[in-house]
């Protein structure tokens, strides 16, 4: 292949690199107001008396909005698709609060220094509610985070509002009980994970304002631009045709900006006053007021026979979405469906789970989306089994894997139709030099070198539910526009599916120009998260150009005076093989434009039955302080089954981006509440993300297989390489000291601590 | 207040409010490549240098740079490209958000200390969070960028 499989520079390097304005806030126009939003103190609470005469009358403030402003139906912030399993729980300003951080009052006004003033000029007076702080207590609790008669499921998600339930469900396959019992050997463990921070470096933003038609024009950081649109319909009350959603380049997601965290308050300011303005969160109210991971409590009971084949898994989850249900319903699936099929061995599974409403922060999307919080759970788990079992946790996991063409009755009962899990494995186990340091060594200093390892899963879409666009037309020069509405988030999507299309059309990347997101003119496309980019919406692409090329072909052949058969192409011209005569792209493209209603334009849709697994693993060696507890990272090898690699060196950084991150999770990043309820790691001061100093380093590598239903053989990459850090690491930290610890953080002095009441 | 600040090679004399902090001063003058990720001074992206010394902008008061010289991504764009098409070539921008900040202080490591070591250059960089790239992608762009230079490369920018 020319395209796919290259090197190719991002299409928007350059500009990124020398710093070009192409970010919301670089574009926004200089005179927007600015919005700022008073949120609450209390964790639950209801607004008893609101007064901003005062804030008003502060100099040139424009507006102030409290509960009694804004429209009463309710609507979820979560970007998914029809039919919406989040439920519809939220208002623009609700007089009912549910979290540290849920917001009060919107003020708008000229410039910062007068809305801050007038932010301390609202009068609240709360009556204070008993609040849920610990997820344990939330299902049935006399205390209800939505008691409001106005709340509704739109899905069969197994959702109660009066007993604090977002979502619960059980599948199962098999007696998973009975074959337990039967085994030799189990492992019984809850693993915890908190709700941890995406932390991209662009915080949450978007500027609004209305074009010459009155209709409200939104640029926002966002992977969604048409679910935005459709909760801004929502949240305003106004049809889909008054609102426009597009992006500019975006500093980063990792699913944060698959939830419409910011989006409605200038826009229900800009659709009031008729004014553009725009919102900036800040670093705190994105650390606090947000939509992070979604904290999980997993319990495994694994059993095996003493000659190590698993026989059977019962996974229970209990996930905390806190005060209001974006992705609640959907995320907890994944910590089951995600983390069970790794294992082909099972003669029995049961995966069952409630997720709760609690008053913290909503959680959201991030990375992995509730398949990182199972896989830190069932590797952990089958670690400790093998420990158990007194085997080897690469030759235990090498005898229980699934393997290509194996059923996955936990994974909807697809078929594993690629899979080079096992090669991941192997190699991965070689590269960190598994046989020679495992377990452990120490090297009588005080320190410990260990290794652990651990597998990842992941899906390549949303099965039968996302939809992928692409059009792609022909210029009158020969060159292409491919317009489409995933986002590219940093993640180079935009590059990647200009390379598909050249494949297609045999043209160099350059020649395809790419445009999108936008609701105006791009087709409509779910958005760029679930992994589905490029599996999706990269199918999309391969159809809409391959459908292009033999309209091109059809209008040759009638310039050629051929049939379409008789023709060659080559990307640059088509040969009429019968006399050799020759029509140029440029020809084709410029006949195109005069006396023809044929237009040398696609689009295309697509949607899969399907959502191949990618695979990997993942093995970390560290050295442990066995006095002060400190982990160091030395080395992390990761191995990659993402079928075919479209663009090696993005899917590289990709994977190493995402390893780093789970380092953070594993080690660093921490999520610590007060006693009423406020988040205390609230800036990057006290939430602490890797520095380079922290990461050791990291090694990727990519295994061979090819998936037959995806586009040129790939799958899906930007989520599974999360996965397999925090276990991998958990791992090499029971290696040195034989303690596991199933909550993350690790942190040195919870391993210290641990080491002095051994 | 008033202050006179050589801002890319310009002087500019302006009347200024004495909380103004130098990230938005030099934003209102349409550096946009100065970037703001924290209110903490931890994730670098607002560097630019002060008399020619990396500093975090965020963390400085316009007023503090009255009578003296301030250099962005816009003043050393030649410096910079050359330097960028190596982190291109690895596809370690991700977002980018956090690049002008990480390139900034790389230029500034680079005049400091020709050859650098892996270790040197991860402490140099230590306080430029990026938390796409996992770092390693910098790292090799870096490098790749050093060995050029050292084969005499500085002479055939593109
Ligand atoms: S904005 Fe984060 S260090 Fe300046
Ligand atoms: S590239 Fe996104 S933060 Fe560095």
């Amino acid at each position: 292949m020319r395209s796919v499989g290259q090197p190719v520079r991002k299409k928007d390097a350059e500009a990124l690199l020398t710093g070009q304005p192409v970010y919301m806030d670089d574009l926004a126009s200089r005179d927007c107001l600015i919005v700022k939003l008073l949120r609450s103190p209390y964790a639950n609470a209801s607004v008893a008396e609101i007064d901003t005469k005062a804030a008003q009358m502060v100099d040139g403030i424009e507006a102030v909005y409290t509960w009694k402003d804004v429209p009463e139906q309710r609507f979820t912030l979560a970007g998914q698709t029809y039919p919406e399993p989040s439920p519809y729980d939220r208002l623009i300003l609700d007089r009912h609060v549910r979290y540290v951080g849920d917001p009060v009052a919107i003020v708008a006004g000229e410039d910062e220094a007068c809305v801050d003033r007038a932010l301390k000029k609202i009068r609240v007076e709360y009556e204070v509610l008993p609040s849920i702080l610990d997820f344990h207590d939330a299902k049935d609790s006399p205390v209800l985070v939505h008691p409001e008669k106005s709340w509704r499921a739109l899905c069969p998600v197994g959702a109660d509002n009066r007993r604090n339930l977002c979502a619960s469900g059980e599948s199962h396959e098999g007696d998973v009980e009975a074959v337990l019992s039967d085994c030799d050997v189990t492992v019984e463990e809850t693993y915890h994970v908190k709700a941890v921070q995406q932390t991209m470096m662009e915080t949450f933003r978007t500027v609004c304002y209305k074009d010459v038609y009155g209709r409200l024009n939104v640029m926002s950081s966002t992977q969604i631009v048409y679910h935005v649109r459709r909760i801004l319909s929502n949240a305003l009350g106004i049809p889909k045709s008054q609102i426009r959603v597009f992006k500019p380049r975006i500093g980063g997601g990792f699913g944060a900006k698959q939830t419409a965290v910011c989006e409605v308050y200038p826009a229900f300011v800009t659709w009031k006053t008729g004014k553009p303005s725009k919102i900036i969160f800040t670093r705190e109210e994105t650390q606090t007021a947000s939509s992070p991971r979604h904290e999980m409590e997993v319990s495994v009971k694994i059993g095996a026979d003493h000659d190590g084949r698993i026989r059977a898994m019962d996974v229970y989850t209990l996930s905390n979405t806190g005060a209001y249900g974006e992705h609640g319903p959907t995320t907890v699936g994944l910590s089951g469906h995600k983390s069970i099929p790794l294992y082909g061995s099972l003669e029995a599974h049961r995966f069952s789970y409630d997720v709760v409403y609690t008053n913290r922060m909503s959680a959201g999307a991030y990375r992995g989306y509730g398949a990182t919080q199972g896989i830190f759970a069932v590797e952990t788990a089958v670690n400790e089994l093998a420990g158990k079992l007194k085997m080897d946790p690469v030759e235990l996991r090498l005898k229980n894997m699934v393997r290509e063409g194996q059923k996955m009755p936990a994974y909807f009962g697809e078929t594993a139709t690629s899979c080079a899990l096992d090669q991941c494995l192997a190699r991965t186990a070689r590269m960190i030099g598994w046989k020679e340091k495992y377990p452990y060594r120490d090297l009588g200093n005080g320190k410990i070198r260990s290794v652990g390892i651990a597998m990842g899963m992941q899906g390549s879409c949303i099965s039968g539910v996302d939809v992928g666009s692409a059009t792609i037309k022909l210029n009158e020069d020969g060159t292409y526009l491919l317009s489409i509405a995933a986002s590219d988030m940093g993640t180079g999507c935009d590059t990647i599916l200009a390379q598909m299309g050249a494949e297609c059309l045999e043209c160099p990347v350059d020649n395809i120009a790419v445009s999108g997101a936008d609701t105006d003119t791009s087709p409509y496309d779910s958005g760029s998260y679930a992994s589905s980019t490029t599996y999706v919406t990269g199918t999309a692409v391969q159809h809409a150009c391959e459908k292009l090329r033999e309209r091109i072909l059809e209008l040759a052949a009638k310039m050629l005076e051929c049939r379409a058969g008789d023709l060659d192409f080559d990307g640059r011209r088509a040969k009429n093989l019968q006399n050799g005569r020759e029509a140029s792209l440029a020809e084709i493209g410029v006949r195109s434009m005069c006396n023809n209603a044929n237009a040398l334009q696609v689009t295309e849709s697509y949607s899969s039955p399907v959502s191949p697994p990618p695979f990997m693993a993942g093995a970390a060696e560290i050295e442990l302080d066995t006095e002060t507890g400190h982990v160091e990272i030395l080395d992390y090898a990761a191995v990659v089954d993402c079928g075919t690699v479209v663009n090696p060196n993005l899917a590289r950084v990709q994977t190493e981006g995402g390893i780093v991150q789970g380092i953070g999770m594993a080690l660093h990043e921490n999520i610590q509440y007060n006693q009423s309820g406020k988040l205390l790691n609230n800036s990057l001061m006290q939430y602490k993300i890797p520095t380079r100093l922290d990461m050791g380093k990291v090694r990727v590598e990519f295994a061979g297989s090819y998936e037959p239903t995806g586009p040129f053989g790939a799958k899906s990459i930007g989520e599974i390489v999360i996965n397999t850090p925090a276990p991998a690491i958990v791992h090499a930290i029971a290696n040195a000291t034989g303690l596991w610890f199933r909550t993350l953080p690790v942190t040195s002095e919870e391993i210290a601590m641990g080491m002095l009441e051994k | 207040m008033q202050i006179n600040v050589v801002l890319n090679g310009k002087t500019i004399t302006e009347e200024i409010a004495p909380d103004l902090l130098l990230i938005d001063f030099v934003r209102n003058h349409k550096c946009y490549s100065v970037k703001r990720g924290c209110e903490t001074s931890n994730c670098g992206l607002c560097t630019v240098f002060l008399d020619q010394k990396p500093v975090l902008s965020c963390g400085i008061l316009a007023a503090r740079a009255d009578g003296h010289a301030v250099d962005t991504l816009e003043g050393l764009l030649e410096e910079a490209k050359e330097f960028a098409m190596f982190i291109a070539d690895q596809g370690a921008e991700q977002c980018g958000f956090c690049n002008p900040g990480m390139i900034m202080n790389a230029i500034a490591l680079f005049r400091e200390n020709k050859e650098p070591s892996d270790e040197e250059i991860r402490e140099y960089l230590a306080g430029n969070l990026c938390r796409c790239s996992g770092y390693e992608g910098q790292l090799r762009g870096i490098r790749a960028f050093l060995e050029y230079k050292k084969q005499g490369g500085a002479l055939c920018v593109q």
